[in-house]
């Protein structure tokens, strides 16, 4: 599944990163803790998390994720845009809570096709 | 003439809902003099009530007080900030105000008492002082310098509440002043675990919340005279200021 399935089926706002919607998810990781997302998230993953910060787009390319999905209508800053769109990381909003989000897009992953 | 002075530059007092009620200004400083430290930084948990009283408690005494605040970011790091005088620290304190919500259960989280250099009960703060402060750090750090003061992330070492917990990593262009390390890790450890981050200077404090912790770990600093000023320049590594090894 492409990120852009998962944008379409979960009407996720994208902020940046538009032309990387292409990108193959794998799979994906939840968490808040940049260190913990260093340590255990995958390449290929969409990341769900409430942090802001420009941490995490070094994070995120880092770790070869697909992108990033923040929650609760979190807005990303002015320098984490920049950022994301030079590294070419998809950043969407949702307004949905990390349980939620990540229920979700479980379901549209592990759903047999 | 230069000196090298005992500094404990992050201790809390009973106004921290984790800090123990007998961490009250009086007895803190008395533990600081027998503990023979020259110079220590009062950081509360996104407070500052009990700064006056340690100042105060401390007047005439061979111990310098540098007002400071343990803020938490939005992001849940703790960053340390240090002031040269009181009322850049109140200035702060507003800002924190406007942007900290929530009250404290003293059940849970423990007792916020603002205590007078006697010893004596002012009142209890209810703001939920654990909270985080809904202000990111690279904001906090920008208000913290418009103030003069100095942005010290604190126990870069620790797996909670850490900006490398948080945020992964420090970036080049975070404007921090220094960067603590927790008696857990120690200078020593601090500094061949974080070699990569030696060219902000390092301190070691105690982050005392007991009585008994206060002075348990310092750093040692090359002064002409305990003050702000000269911590400031210390960081900076000017006129032969500096942090011993």
């Amino acid at each position: 599944m492409k990120i852009e399935n998962i944008v379409q089926a979960l009407g996720l706002e994208v902020k940046c990163g538009k032309d990387s919607l292409g990108k193959e998810v794998t799979g994906g990781y939840t968490g808040d803790l940049l260190s913990d997302v260093m340590g255990n998230s995958k390449e290929g993953y969409i990341w769900i998390t409430r942090q802001v910060h420009q941490n995490i787009v070094a994070v995120a390319s880092l770790k070869e994720h697909a992108g990033i999905i923040l929650i609760n209508s979190s807005q990303p800053t002015q320098e984490t845009l920049q950022k994301a769109e030079a590294e070419k990381i998809p950043i969407m909003v949702s307004d949905l809570p990390a349980f939620e989000i990540s229920g979700k897009i479980y379901n549209l992953l592990t759903a047999k096709s | 003439m230069l000196k090298v002075y005992n500094c404990d530059l992050h201790i809390h007092t009973c106004l921290s809902p984790c800090a123990e009620l007998d961490m009250h200004p009086k007895a803190l400083v008395q533990r600081a003099l027998e503990k023979k430290l020259d110079m220590i930084a009062i950081s509360d948990h996104n407070a500052s009530a009990n700064v006056p009283y340690v100042i105060a408690a401390a007047a005439g005494k061979n111990l310098h007080v540098i007002p400071a605040m343990e803020i938490t970011t939005s992001e849940e790091v703790h960053l340390l900030a240090l002031f040269e005088s009181l009322s850049d620290l109140m200035k702060l304190q507003i800002v924190v105000d406007q942007h900290l919500f929530g009250e404290n259960d003293e059940t849970r989280f423990g007792v916020q008492a603002i205590v007078n250099e006697q010893g004596e009960v002012e009142g209890l703060n209810n703001q939920l002082l654990i909270g985080a402060t809904d202000l990111t750090i690279d904001n906090i750090i920008d208000t913290i310098h418009q103030l003069g003061g100095l942005a010290i992330p604190a126990h870069i070492d620790r797996e909670s509440f850490s900006v490398l917990s948080q945020l992964g990593f420090i970036n080049d262009d975070s404007h921090f002043d220094a960067l603590e390390i927790s008696k857990l890790t120690g200078m020593e450890q601090g500094r061949i675990r974080y070699g990569h981050l030696g060219h902000y200077p390092f301190l070691t404090s105690s982050d005392a919340h007991f009585i008994r912790d206060i002075g348990t770990s310092t750093t040692n600093i090359l002064l002409e005279k305990p003050t702000f000023t000269e911590l400031k320049m210390a960081l900076l590594k000017q006129s032969g200021r500096h942090i011993l090894e």
